[in-house]
């Protein structure tokens, strides 16, 4: 009976591929301007426009004392940099396979392998690393360049230059109230990433409320009333089991009517090839839209992710527009070099990074700090 | 992402055909290919090299077989190896002589530790033993509290003598926990550890304190198979730290590639005992390495494919269609409607299509593919009256304007899909003609002559003693009982088992039509 069916779906799979060639066909003839990707950069890029004048605003707040709570959380300037340590301890390897490749002599054949090996040992993928290389390799040639001092900055500069730091990657915190909503596959930590975030919202000087939308896995709204608990936000909680677009819109409300300043929204942890539980994503987005738009959509991706990590930031692109990654767990011997990938290929950018397991243990992404770390600056 | 190793190697020996013999320079430049396919699956760079060397040794002098071509040939090698690798010794649970049995979890953070102790404490219980769930992860905040609901959905007792979120210590529960188990009886001690890094001392060491105190008859590591390059330094870590007996790989229900199972399964030595492939505590199977291997490789998954069509169709719809394709019944836009709808829920199309076999050819035209063509043409179908969808004759030109209008496309879209649509009719026709049960009454196919249908199609003898009903045109060759999914191996590499023949044929006179209407 089996291959029966097995014909059937064949049948319906060619025949829907089929059409599905034909229609990209018709529609590219039928409406020929418009390729959605170029909107989405400009919008992007006037995004950034917008939103310049809003760092100075949000360092000085930084600068300011942080607020009063049941406790206070650092504030989070300069937090990359006091984590460096941490980071570069992890991610010393790295950089000294690289620095002792690029410190022989003469550049051969199997030095640049060696350098292409140690990028897609970071995860930074094949594709990424033969681009980054290419570059690499043409520069130096151009430049005539041997030293090992000025090989790494270049290969730094063009580790940064694929980061693009001109991203703007602050959080649009401060409306009235801002959303954000955390999205991610199962296990990445998009729970304890949203405590942290209300901490360092918190300290930052802004009220926060948390939405657990998270109704599938057991214990998760428990979870996140505890991080809420320990800076004293309010957590709006469903029943398990509970419609999760009703719990981010009660916790939209919420915020509305208690009048804070930032609405931070948890949700299930998905796996991308879930057409059911994306949809379901798709729905929770929607419905808060009906009270006012999302600020930001943060994905939160795990460092140790491999290759995967490009197909799920494309997934909840589409599905949710993702305006940010938020890199987990860059403590361990993970290199993260995914998202090179990712930002390359997508332009999400990163905006924070987790390092730890302790409280207060995320930053604010600096790609030059970041690639610092990688490639090692002082060894 | 569709660039499947079968067909770079296909595009590398298309010019090598006809030699006795691999050359060194052939197994070179595969050697490339392969090393390529393993990194984009994640597999980590010192295991893709070792592995890589002992391809080369195996493929080297190796006679070219009559039946297979080259690129067939080394695929085959590749996976038998990657079969080796991933399923050598496979092996059940070791439960203690001596009762009760300890199994101790542990990996990084968020791979599914504590989710997993509530799938073997299920699976246990199944199988007639009497788990006892310990909740020794004190560390996350709450993890106690999903632990104990786990049980509770799982039927099984939880000892928490702590409430975790950091107060208490997971050694001295860990170890009150065995005595807790004598004095109840219970014949399985499952201990839920923290997630920790590889790098962290102190918790590794914490970790240690566990294991000497529990002394368990297994160690679980849990990885995760979207880890990329990472997973040989975790593997190591905890292989030097706590010491490991077996592997599982967890959230192999995403699309990953899961090489991470490859890498941690060389560093450890260790065999993988379990694929937790969901988020239900039912979702939970033992290892399947040639499946693995397969996906690994990124070769079609028959079985996957056939698995997930499983889910997405219910019963009802299957014997519709069976009926309908057998009895030789006009296939009308309801039903590629229901196919449709049935396809969508199987998730992205492309997705689907790249787990069959041979559809690498095609990776260009798939990566177009945009699953909101598909809502589209959904859309078409349902802005038809019922009639109009038995019968798409009557669709005139006022029925015309009025369906696109209610889908919110040009006349012209509809008209291409009518179009297309009464291609594809007669495409089912002949199919169902050929599908065609002994024994069921055939009506004799009145099909326009396909001459390539004919030869290749029509003329393959129908395999003979297989299942009663031969099979898919041109022959499936007894798929449910003696299909294996091995004899995939070689053919995967042509990208077709002889049963796909007939869809490929008609999917490139799809193409080439396309191109004519173009």
């Amino acid at each position: 009976m089996e291959y029966v069916i097995l014909g059937i779906v064949l049948a319906g799979v060619l025949l829907l591929a089929g059409l599905g060639l034909l229609v990209p066909r018709i529609r590219r003839r039928a409406v020929p301007p418009a390729p959605p990707r170029p909107t989405e950069t400009t919008e992007e890029a006037g995004g950034v426009g917008i939103l310049a004048p809003e760092r100075p605003a949000e360092a000085d707040v930084v600068e300011a004392p942080p607020a009063p709570t049941i406790e206070t959380p650092a504030p989070t300037a300069g937090r990359l940099i006091r984590l460096r340590g941490r980071l570069s301890r992890s991610q010393n390897v790295f950089g000294k396979s690289l620095l002792a490749v690029l410190g022989r002599d003469r550049l051969d054949e199997d030095a640049w392998e060696e350098i292409e090996d140690s990028l897609i040992g970071a995860d930074v993928g094949v594709e990424a690393t033969r681009q980054i290389v290419d570059r690499l390799r043409e520069r130096t040639r151009v430049l005539g360049t041997r030293n090992p001092t000025e090989l790494r900055a270049l290969l730094a500069a063009e580790l940064v230059e694929a980061l693009d730091p001109t991203l703007d990657r602050s959080l649009k915190v401060g409306g009235k109230p801002s959303v954000l909503l955390v999205v991610g596959v199962n296990g990445s930590g998009k729970t304890t990433t949203c405590g942290k975030i209300a901490r360092v919202l918190i300290a930052d000087g802004h009220s926060v409320l948390l939405g657990a939308a998270d109704t599938f896995r057991a214990a998760a709204s428990e979870q996140l009333a505890t991080w809420a608990g320990r800076v004293g936000a309010e957590v709006v909680r469903g029943p398990e089991g509970a419609d999760p677009a009703s719990v981010a819109f009660d916790a939209v409300k919420k915020g509305v009517d208690t009048g804070v300043d930032t609405v931070l929204v948890d949700t299930a942890g998905r796996l991308q090839n879930k057409v059911g539980l994306m949809d379901e994503l798709g729905k929770v987005k929607r419905v808060v839209e009906k009270q006012g738009p999302v600020d930001e959509t943060l994905l939160v991706l795990d460092a140790t992710t491999g290759q995967n990590g490009l197909e799920q930031a494309r997934v909840f692109m589409e599905v949710v527009d993702v305006t940010g990654v938020v890199l987990t767990k860059l403590d361990g011997t993970a290199k993260g070099g995914i998202v090179i990938a990712v930002q390359r290929k997508l332009g999400i950018p990163v905006k924070l990074v987790g390092l730890g397991e302790g409280p207060d243990d995320l930053a604010p992404f600096e790609p030059a700090a970041f690639v610092d770390a990688l490639v090692g600056t002082d060894a | 992402m569709f660039d499947t190793l079968s067909d770079r190697l296909n595009g590398i020996f298309t010019k090598l055909r006809g030699k006795g013999r691999l050359t060194d320079a052939d197994i070179d430049a595969t050697a490339r290919e392969i090393r390529l396919a393993l990194l984009e699956a994640d597999v980590a760079l010192p295991v893709v090299r070792a592995f890589i060397a002992r391809i080369k040794e195996r493929a080297r002098g190796s006679e070219v077989s009559q039946a297979l071509n080259p690129a067939q040939q080394v695929i085959k090698i590749v996976h038998e190896e990657l079969v080796n690798v991933l399923g050598g010794d496979t092996r059940r649970l070791q439960l203690a002589k001596q009762p009760p049995t300890v199994i101790m979890l542990a990996g990084l953070q968020g791979s599914g530790k504590t989710t997993l102790a509530g799938k073997l404490a299920r699976f246990l219980a199944g199988q007639g033993h009497q788990p006892l769930l310990v909740a020794a992860d004190l560390q996350r905040p709450n993890a106690v509290t999903q632990l104990q609901v786990l049980g509770e959905r799982a039927g099984v007792e939880v000892y928490a003598p702590e409430p975790g979120n950091g107060v208490g210590d997971p050694v001295d529960v860990a170890r009150a926990s065995i005595d807790h188990a004598k004095r109840v009886a219970r014949d399985v001690v499952i201990v839920d550890t923290a997630g920790r890094l590889g790098i962290d001392q102190e918790m590794m060491a914490q970790a240690a304190n566990i294991r000497d105190a529990v002394d368990p008859d297994e160690v679980l590591f849990v990885i995760d198979a979207m880890v990329g390059q990472d997973a040989v330094n975790t593997a190591e870590a905890f292989r030097d730290g706590v010491g490991i007996t077996g592997v599982v790989l967890s959230k192999l229900d995403g699309d990953a590639r899961g090489g991470a199972a490859l890498s941690v399964r060389e560093v450890t030595g260790q065999p993988i005992l379990f694929a937790s492939t969901g988020e239900k505590l039912e979702d939970f199977d033992i290892f399947h390495p040639d499946r693995m291997a397969s996906r690994i490789l990124g070769m079609g998954d028959v079985l996957t494919l056939i698995e997930q069509a499983e889910q997405a169709f219910d019963a009802d719809q299957k014997e519709k269609m069976t009926a309908k394709l057998m009895g030789g019944e006009q296939f009308t836009l309801e039903d590629f409607l229901d196919q449709m709808v049935a396809m969508r829920r199987m998730g992205p199309i492309a997705n689907v299509l790249a787990m069959m076999p041979g559809m690498g050819q095609v990776k260009d035209q798939l990566a177009d593919l945009d699953d909101k063509h598909f809502d589209r043409v959904t859309a078409i179908i349902r802005s038809m009256t019922p009639g109009e969808r038995v019968n798409p004759k009557i669709i005139n030109g006022s029925r015309r304007a009025r369906i696109a209008n209610g889908s919110g496309v040009t006349v012209m879209d509809v008209n291409q899909l009518l179009n297309r649509f009464s291609e594809a009719q007669k495409m089912m026709k002949q199919m169902g003609g050929m599908m065609g049960l002994p024994g069921s009454r055939r009506k004799a196919t009145k099909s326009p002559k396909n001459k390539r249908k004919g030869t290749k199609g029509g003329s393959r003898p129908r395999p003979v003693g297989g299942v009663p009903g031969g099979g898919f045109p041109g022959g499936m060759p007894g798929l449910p009982p003696g299909f294996d999914p091995s004899a995939l191996q070689g053919d995967g590499a042509q990208g077709l088992p002889p049963g796909f023949k007939l869809p490929k044929i008609d999917f490139n006179k799809l193409r080439r039509q396309e191109g004519d209407n173009k």
